[in-house]
C-alpha cells in the first residue's frame, strides 16, 4: 500500500502524544531547580554556622579585660638615688610597683605565696607598659596614677564568662582565694573589657593575653607581595609562549601535562622542594617571607597558567587575524589586541591562585615560617610567619586563651582575604571597561 | 623538493600561460594545472605559478596558476570548500598563522617571491592589505582602529600627521561623514556595514598596494553591500583588489577578471563579461547557471 506517504499518526494523536509528555518534562525541570535550591540552601547553613561560630569564638579576641589600679611611681623602686637616664630607667624593677599596688588594694593578703597568687591577677606583660610609661615621661615619678593594667588570661576568661565556678577548684584557671579577689574588683568597677588594640599591632607572645596578629599580618602581606610580583608576569608570560608562540610538538605536550599535574601536587611538596633547593642549596635564610614567596610562586604558578592559557584560547581569532592582517607582528599582536582581551581572565586565574597562596600553611611549615616570632619583620628576608600558620600555632597552644585567639586570627585572616579579593574585582572592572 | 623542479618548469616565464579552446566546444577535463583561459596580464602586480596548499594530508589548492592585474577587480567564485579563501590567504602569507599549512610553488610580489627568506612578513603584510568575511573592528576606539596600521609602521611622523591619515582613509572608505562626531567611541558601537567599511579605512591607512576581501559582504544587507561595492568601483582606481565572493552577481558587478575554482583546481579564467556570458568550461557554466553549487 501507500503507507510511507502518508504519516503514521494524525496531528491530533501526535498533540497527546506532546501533551501527556508536557508534565514528565515540567515535573524534571521543577526537581532539578529543588535539588539545586535545596544544595545551596544546605550549603548556606552550612556556611552561616561557621562564621557564627567563629565570630562568636573570635570576637573575644578584640577585647581583653583590664584592671584599674592606682599605681604609684615609687621613687624608691625606680630610681632610688635620683638618676634619669633611661638604661636605669628601663631596668627598674616595675613588677614591685605592681605587687605594691595591688598589695594597697588588698591589705589583707599576707605572706609569699599569697602575694604570688594575688599578682597572678595581672598579665606579666603589664609591667612592660608601666616601663614605657615611665621611659616616655620620666615626670610621672613620684606621681599616682589610675592606671588599666592588662589582666591575666585567666582573669580574662573568667570576666569574658567561659570559666564556670561551680567546678572543683583544680579544674579552674582561678583559685578561690583568687575567685574572691576577681569579685572584689568587679564589685568596685575596677575590671572592665577594653578594646584590644595589641591583638591587632602586636606580635606574637606566649602570654595569649599579651598575643598579637600583625607579624602575621605583616609576614603574610611580605610573602603574597612577592608571590604575586613573581608568579604573575611568569604565569602570563609562560601562558602566552605556550598558547602564542610555542610549536605544538610532542615536547610542548609534555610540557602542558606536566603543568597540569603540578597543579595537583600536594603542597607540602612544594615545601620540601623549598628546603632542599632554596635553603638547602641557594642558602636562603630560614623563615623568610623570600622563601615562602618563591614556594607559594611554585605552587600558584600553574593555576595562574592555566587560567592564562584558557583565556587567552578565550579571545576570537578575528582579533589576531585582523591585527596580523594590518601587517602586526606576532608580538605587537598579542601585547595590543590579545592580551588586553586575556586580561581580565588571567586576573581571576591570579586570584584563585593568590587566595590559595593567602590560606596555604603546609609548605611554610617546611621552611621555617612555623618558628615563634615575637617581632615585626622588617623585610622580605626577616624571619617571619604567616596568618594560617599563626592559625596553626594558637590552635595548638595548651593555654585556653589561645582558644579565641585562634578564631581572632581566622577572622583576620578571612578579612585579609576580602581586602585582596576586593582590591584584585576592582582591578579586573577596571579593565574590563576597555571593551 | 619536487616543487624546485616544477618551479623551474613554469619559470618567472609570463607568457600566456594554459590553453585557449576554440569557442564552440566545452572542455571538461580536470587536471591540476590545466586552466581555461587566460592566466597571465601584462605588468602584473602578483605572479602566481603552481600554488599548491596542503592543510596537513589534505591537498587544498593544486598548482593553481594566475596574475593579477593592476588596478583590477579580480573576483574569485566557486562552491563552498573549493579553495578560493586559501588562495587569497597564500597572497599576504596568513596561511602562515594556519598549523599544519603548507604552501609550495611561485607567488611573485613584482617580480620577488613573497616566500623568500629575506622577504618580511609584516612588510607584506603592510602591501598587502585584508578585508575579513566578518568585520573584525579591533575592541578600541574608530579612530585608533584607522590608527593602528599607521602607528605599528611608523607612518605618522606626528599627531597631525596621523589625524590626517585617519581623516583620509575614512574619508575614502565613505564612512567619514557618518562617524566624524564620534571618532572616540568603540569601533564596535557601529552597525555592520559601517564596521566593514571601518576595516576598510583601517587597511588602506597603511597605503598598501593590494586589497584582499575574503567574501566582504556575506555578513551585510543589501543597502551595505552596495556601498562597499561602490567602494571597491573607486579603490580599484589606486588598487588592485581581489574579492572571494559567493555571490556571482556581485562578481559580475565590481570585478573585471573572474577565476573560478573547483575542489582545488583553478578550472577557468576569463574577463568577467565573458566568463559570465560564455564560459568554456562545463563546470564554470554549470555553476554560474546554478546547475551546482
Amino acid at each position: 500500500m501507500n503507507s510511507t506517504n502518508k504519516p503514521r499518526k494524525t496531528p491530533q494523536e501526535t498533540q497527546a502524544i506532546v501533551e501527556r509528555s508536557l508534565s514528565r518534562r515540567y515535573w524534571a525541570e521543577r526537581r532539578f531547580r529543588l535539588y539545586g535550591l535545596a544544595a545551596v540552601t544546605a550549603g548556606m547553613l552550612f556556611l552561616v554556622y561557621l562564621f557564627f561560630v567563629i565570630f562568636s569564638n573570635g570576637m573575644g579576641a578584640f577585647r581583653q579585660t583590664q584592671v584599674r589600679l592606682p599605681v604609684y611611681f615609687d621613687p624608691a623602686i625606680i630610681a632610688p638615688e635620683g638618676q634619669r637616664d633611661i638604661e636605669s630607667l628601663r631596668a627598674a624593677d616595675y613588677p614591685a610597683l605592681i605587687r605594691a599596688a595591688l598589695k594597697a588594694k588588698f591589705p589583707e593578703v599576707e605572706g609569699r605565696a599569697a602575694t604570688r597568687e594575688l599578682t597572678r591577677l595581672i598579665s606579666g606583660s603589664a609591667s612592660f607598659d608601666l616601663q614605657q610609661m615611665v621611659v616616655g615621661d620620666p615626670g610621672i615619678i613620684g606621681t599616682t596614677e589610675e592606671i588599666w593594667l592588662l589582666g591575666s588570661d585567666a582573669v580574662d576568661l573568667m570576666a569574658k564568662g567561659r570559666v564556670e565556678r561551680d567546678v572543683p577548684e583544680d579544674q579552674r584557671p582561678l583559685s578561690d582565694t583568687q575567685m574572691g579577689y576577681f569579685d572584689k574588683l568587679e564589685s568596685e568597677g575596677a575590671l572592665a573589657l577594653k578594646f584590644n588594640a595589641n591583638f591587632l599591632t602586636g606580635g606574637d607572645s606566649r602570654e595569649p593575653e599579651k598575643a598579637g596578629i600583625w607579624g602575621a599580618v605583616v609576614g603574610s602581606f611580605y610573602t603574597l607581595v612577592l608571590t604575586l610580583l613573581l608568579s604573575f608576569p611568569i604565569g602570563v608570560a609562560t601562558a602566552v609562549y605556550l598558547e602564542e608562540f610555542a610549536v605544538r610538538n610532542r615536547w610542548t605536550d609534555l610540557i602542558e601535562v606536566n603543568i597540569n599535574n603540578l597543579a595537583a601536587v600536594p603542597s607540602i611538596v612544594f615545601g620540601l622542594l623549598g628546603l632542599a633547593v632554596f635553603i638547602g642549596f641557594f642558602g636562603l635564610p630560614r623563615s623568610a617571607p623570600l622563601v615562602g614567596a618563591l614556594v607559594l610562586t611554585l605552587l600558584t604558578l600553574p593555576t595562574i597558567i592555566i587560567a592564562s592559557r584558557a583565556a587567552l584560547k578565550a579571545v576570537p581569532p578575528s582579533i589576531r587575524e585582523a591585527a596580523l592582517g594590518m601587517g602586526a607582528s606576532k608580538i605587537q599582536t598579542v601585547a595590543h589586541h590579545v592580551l588586553p582581551l586575556a586580561m581580565p581572565g588571567m586576573l581571576t586565574g591570579t586570584i584563585i591562585g593568590m587566595a590559595r597562596a593567602l590560606g596555604e600553611s603546609a609548605p611554610l611549615l617546611m621552611i621555617g615560617m612555623v618558628a615563634f616570632i615575637v617581632d615585626i619583620p622588617q623585610g622580605f628576608t626577616d624571619a617571619a610567619t604567616a596568618l594560617p600558620v599563626q592559625v596553626f600555632l594558637w590552635s595548638d597552644s595548651p593555654e585556653r586563651g589561645f582558644m579565641e585567639k585562634t578564631s581572632g586570627a581566622i577572622i583576620v585572616l578571612l578579612a585579609f582575604l576580602v581586602v585582596m579579593n576586593t582590591a584584585a574585582v576592582i582591578l579586573r572592572k577596571r579593565f574590563e571597561r576597555r571593551w | 623538493m619536487e616543487s624546485a623542479v616544477q618551479v623551474e618548469r613554469a619559470g618567472i616565464n609570463l607568457k600566456p600561460g594554459g590553453r585557449v579552446s576554440d569557442d564552440t566546444a566545452l572542455q571538461t577535463p580536470v587536471e591540476a594545472g590545466k586552466t581555461v583561459g587566460i592566466i597571465a596580464v601584462d605588468d602584473p602586480i602578483f605572479s602566481c605559478r603552481d600554488v599548491d596548499v596542503f592543510y596537513g594530508e589534505k591537498h587544498a589548492i593544486k598548482k593553481v596558476g594566475i596574475d593579477i592585474a593592476r588596478n583590477q577587480v579580480l573576483a574569485m567564485i566557486g562552491p563552498s570548500g573549493c579553495g578560493k579563501s586559501t588562495f587569497l590567504r597564500c597572497l599576504n602569507r596568513m596561511n602562515d598563522t594556519i598549523a599544519g599549512a603548507r604552501v609550495e610553488g611561485k607567488i611573485l610580489l613584482d617580480g620577488k617571491d613573497i616566500h623568500d627568506k629575506r622577504r618580511d612578513v609584516v612588510q607584506l603584510r603592510a602591501r598587502v592589505g585584508m578585508v575579513f568575511q566578518k568585520p573584525n573592528p579591533f575592541p578600541k576606539s574608530i579612530y585608533e582602529n584607522v590608527a593602528y596600521g599607521p602607528r605599528i609602521h611608523g607612518l605618522a611622523g606626528d599627531r597631525v600627521e596621523l589625524d590626517e591619515i585617519v581623516h583620509g582613509s575614512l574619508q575614502r572608505a565613505g564612512l567619514w561623514e557618518e562617524v566624524k562626531d564620534r571618532l572616540q567611541q568603540p569601533g564596535t558601537s557601529l552597525s555592520g556595514g559601517q564596521q566593514q567599511r571601518l576595516c576598510i579605512a583601517r587597511t588602506i591607512a597603511v597605503n598598501p598596494e593590494v586589497i584582499l576581501m575574503d567574501e566582504p559582504c556575506s555578513a551585510l544587507d543589501p543597502i551595505a553591500t552596495a556601498r562597499i561595492e561602490d567602494l571597491m568601483e573607486e579603490l580599484r582606481q589606486s588598487y588592485a583588489i581581489v574579492i572571494v565572493t559567493h555571490s556571482m552577481q556581485q562578481a559580475a558587478r565590481v570585478s573585471q577578471r573572474t577565476a573560478y575554482f573547483h575542489l582545488g583546481d583553478l578550472i577557468e579564467v576569463g574577463e568577467t563579461d565573458r566568463i559570465f556570458t560564455n564560459p568554456r568550461h562545463k563546470l564554470t557554466e554549470d555553476y554560474i547557471t546554478g546547475r551546482f553549487g
